[in-house]
């Protein structure tokens, strides 16, 4: 009986307790972040998909086609072509075609290759209605872009090493 | 009765109606709203001012589905439990007097119609869950008519002291006993039942647990049997058991109210009114809630267990000790 | 025979009934299924079907190189990717005779014990929600995401990692994830105590998990069940204390133990190690050594000589071993993972039977199962 009853009122107190906790809560102010009203930060390490780097006074892309990124891929969703064009000491890529529905954003491309040449995106809002969209062909992309002036080279691709 | 009674009465059933629409819409969005802050997230925010708009836009998505019957269900039975289930609720707050006169109908066995009607509520939910031919779904049958006939006698042990205490049925007769400054009320008059307050705290448990409200939601414990008694019903068949949820859960706190916190009456003896009534009854729904969202679910025996051999002989003693009481000082 | 009469012998047999707890079920957190047989309420044998997210890691394994099988780690056991890729690496490195030096290892303890933290808290919010509380999933996830921020700034993922290499990790720590970590110990053991008071003190989660789902410790001997299932059962076997790699040798923590075998004493039994984790961190950051945090001399195509060789970890499921064979290739020969989930699930027969359907799903919940961990 005296058992039963120390039961009851541990038992009440608990819930009593409970209670009060999560009133305390209730007064508190919210942590969530209210997306896509509200955006976070990426952070510099932050792996999205790969994009070519901009040599920053050729105005070319750096990479030049020595295919280690593709060996290191495990998913073998990277194909890389590139020639030798008269009077560079180097090739230059042509294509690179990422399937980025087999990535696995593991990152390995980043790290084997050796002149910087490809990065991070922070990009991540990645949604599409089409598969086709996602096989996309970085070199293109670049192309398209606008070359940025020489001092726009971010810090990414150093950290991303 | 005079020739306008009916009209009156007419009158009355459908503002009861709209109010038990609107407060299961509205309780639903601040229920989201509660949920959210206990669990520090802001809830609906998208439709209309702070997701003010969510529940009509979540009405009008329900209306538009397919009321299907699932095949080999028992077509008339899953088609009446959801209309039997909105029964009870209209009919218990016929009687509940919101404020002196804003009544449907005042009778000297208001007390008793809640009650009678009140266990339609159980029948309703087991015809929902017998006629889906689903097994969660029975199980959940099962679960509720042990639950509902295990809380139904506490509370209304609870009910008979309170009727002890109170001497009438009628429940504006009951909250018109209580006026005066709070201390006149039925949870403080210890002078009656040294351990009126407990029985407040049992009356709020049983109707927790006839409500099917966490903690004691065995019913629909989602976790276990996906939503129980309603996994078939699509639409506005679903859409019914939720506001009927709701509606029961406005009816539970009014009738606490009326007889526990002196109803209409204000705490200081004046300026008693129906905005009293209101702000006592939507506390303790915001406590239901807040419940709701602390606390998880108990298991089926531990679920009879506090009823039959907790809830049950104390609401009993507490009955024979009122009786004692009253009838020494008398 | 008529209904009554088996109601009076006490006979049931053919008044049974089939329920499908999964592969799409709100209790089962993933794709397991579980076909259970029911008496009423009352379940006569749940029988689990695993096999619906099979994706042949080990296999994979055999058909690409060391390195390229490091990504796959991480996706094993999602919650825990830090003891998937420790304990490959490990392998690869003890098969390669690569020693990782001490920075990179004391990282690797940090980063685990931070993974562990988030993997057990990612549990206590999922079983407070097969019980049926909500809030607690929530408070969780919001020190969860403490911790996956912490590591994502480091790692650049949230999940899966892939930050072990063979011979070091691939990032070395700043100031920022020191500061951060220290911070997040430090939020973190208050959080506790209101877990506690919240939801280990609750009368209704103590009347639902106290002597519910009783496993003998002979019971997870027999199938092989470790983690906190066995230290719920009185076995004070943790791999970390029991073979110890990397640098736990030099730490000082405790293995919780429960003697009572139910599903209390497991849920003290995480609750426990995530204060125990936390004590890591602390020493760990105190310790950490300056120095490289990559091994020198690691060929880019690691060849390593051929033989067979054995890893075991301390996952937060248990004990994750990993097996691999070499024959001299740049690809495994083979590559074996005893994972502790698919243990910690082949017990749930026997220990189901006779239960009530709730207590079942308690019982499933105090496991701590993560369904790619079985299937693989």
């Amino acid at each position: 009986m005296k058992a039963l009853l120390k039961e009851i009122g541990s038992g009440f107190h608990s819930l009593v307790t409970g209670m009060r906790i999560t009133l305390g809560q209730f007064f508190k102010p919210q942590v969530t972040v209210h997306y896509p009203h509200e955006t976070l930060k990426m952070p510099v390490r932050f792996r999205g998909h790969i994009e070519l780097v901009r040599d920053p006074q050729t105005g070319k892309a750096i990479c030049f086609a020595c295919k280690a990124c593709e060996k290191a891929c495990p998913s073998d969703c990277i194909i890389v072509e590139g020639v030798k064009r008269e009077g560079e000491r180097r090739k230059s890529v042509t294509e690179f075609k990422l399937d980025f529905t087999k990535c696995s954003l593991c990152g390995s491309c980043v790290e084997a290759c050796k002149s910087e040449a490809i990065r991070f995106s922070k990009d991540y809002n990645l949604a599409s209605v089409s598969k086709e969209e996602f096989i996309m062909d970085l070199f293109k992309r670049l192309e398209s872009e606008q070359p940025k002036p020489p001092q726009a080279q971010p810090e990414q691709s150093k950290e991303a090493a | 009765m005079s020739i306008i009674e009916p009209f009156r009465l007419l009158l009355f059933l459908v503002g009861i109606m709209a109010f038990v629409g609107l407060n299961a819409a509205y309780l639903v969005w601040v229920e989201r709203k509660g949920a959210a802050r206990f669990q520090r997230r802001p809830g609906p925010t998208e439709v209309g001012y702070g997701g003010l708009l969510q529940p009509i836009a979540d009405g009008i998505k329900l209306l538009s589905k397919q009321l299907h019957v699932p095949p080999g269900a028992d077509g008339v039975l899953f088609r009446a439990a959801p209309l039997l289930v909105m029964i009870p609720a209209m009919i218990g707050l016929a009687v509940v007097p919101f404020s002196e006169s804003l009544v449907a109908r005042d009778t000297n066995v208001g007390l008793l119609m809640i009650f009678a009607f009140g266990s339609i509520n159980v029948m309703a939910i087991m015809l929902s869950g017998w006629s889906s031919r689903n097994k969660y779904a029975i199980i959940s049958a099962a679960r509720i008519v042990s639950q509902d006939v295990a809380y139904e006698i506490p509370m209304l042990l609870v009910v008979v002291t309170m009727l002890m205490a109170t001497g009438t049925m009628n429940l504006n007769e009951i909250v018109q006993q209580q006026a005066g400054w709070f201390w006149r009320w039925n949870i403080f008059r210890l002078d009656v039942n040294p351990l009126m307050p407990l029985t407040f705290i049992i009356f709020f448990v049983c109707m927790l647990a006839e409500t099917n409200r966490a903690p004691f939601d065995m019913a629909e414990a989602e976790s276990e049997l996906v939503a129980g008694a309603f996994t078939e019903y699509a639409g506005m068949g679903f859409g019914v058991f939720f506001i009927a949820e709701y509606a029961n859960i406005i009816l539970g706190c009014a009738f606490a109210t009326i007889l526990f916190l002196g109803g209409w009456q204000s705490p200081f003896g004046v300026w008693s009114g129906v905005f009293w009534f209101l702000l006592k009854m939507y506390v303790l729904v915001f406590t239901v809630i807040w419940v709701r969202w602390t606390f998880p679910r108990t298991q089926f025996y531990n679920l009879l267990n506090l009823s039959w051999k907790l809830l049950i002989p104390i609401s009993l003693s507490t009955l024979i000790l009122t009786a004692v009481v009253m009838k020494v000082l008398k | 025979m008529s209904a009554l009469s088996a109601l009076s012998s006490g006979e049931t047999k053919g008044e049974t009934f089939v329920i499908n707890v999964g592969p799409q079920h709100p209790a089962t957190h993933g794709v397991l299924r579980l076909k259970m047989t029911m008496d009423g309420e009352y379940i006569t044998r749940a029988e689990p079907v695993c096999g619906y997210i099979h994706r042949m890691h080990e296999k994979m394994g055999e058909n690409r190189t060391w390195a390229q099988f490091l990504p796959n780690t991480g996706r094993i056991d999602y919650l825990a990717a830090m003891a998937y890729s420790h304990a490959y690496v490990g392998a690869v490195e003890r098969a390669a005779g690569i020693a990782a030096p001490p920075r990179a290892e004391y990282i690797r303890v940090i980063t685990s014990e931070l993974n562990r933290i988030s993997s057990h808290l990612v549990w206590f919010g999922a079983f407070l929600l097969d019980l049926g509380g909500f809030t607690p999933l929530l408070y969780a996830f919001d020190d969860r995401e403490k911790i996956l921020d912490i590591l994502e700034a480091l790692t650049g993922s949230r999940l899966t990692y892939s930050y072990y290499r063979f011979g070091g990790v691939c990032n070395d720590v700043d100031d920022d994830f020191i500061r951060g970590t220290r911070e997040f110990v430090a939020f973190m053991r208050p959080r506790m105590k209101m877990y506690h008071s919240l939801v280990t003190d609750n009368i209704i989660l103590r009347k639902r998990l106290i002597g519910i789902g009783v496993i003998s410790a002979e019971m997870c001997r027999q199938y092989g069940a470790t983690g906190p299932v066995i230290r719920g059962s009185g076995v004070g076997y943790d791999v970390r204390k029991s073979e110890p790699y990397s640098v736990y040798r030099d730490l000082d923590f405790d293995v919780p133990v429960y003697p009572e075998g139910d599903c209390m004493a497991r849920y003290l039994v995480r609750m426990e190690e995530m204060v125990q984790s936390l004590r890591i961190i602390e020493q760990a950051l105190d310790k950490l050594p300056a120095g490289p945090v990559m091994a020198s001399g690691v060929p880019r195509t690691l060849k390593p000589p051929a033989g067979d060789c054995c890893f075991a970890v301390e996952a937060a499921r248990g004990r994750l071993l990993v097996r691999i064979v070499s024959d001299n290739k740049e690809m495994p020969y083979r590559v074996r993972l005893r994972t502790p989930s698919f243990c910690n699930l082949s017990l749930y027969e026997e220990a189901s039977q006779g239960m009530m359907l709730p207590d079942a799903l308690a019982l499933l919940g105090s496991l701590d199962l993560v369904i790619p961990d079985i299937d693989r």
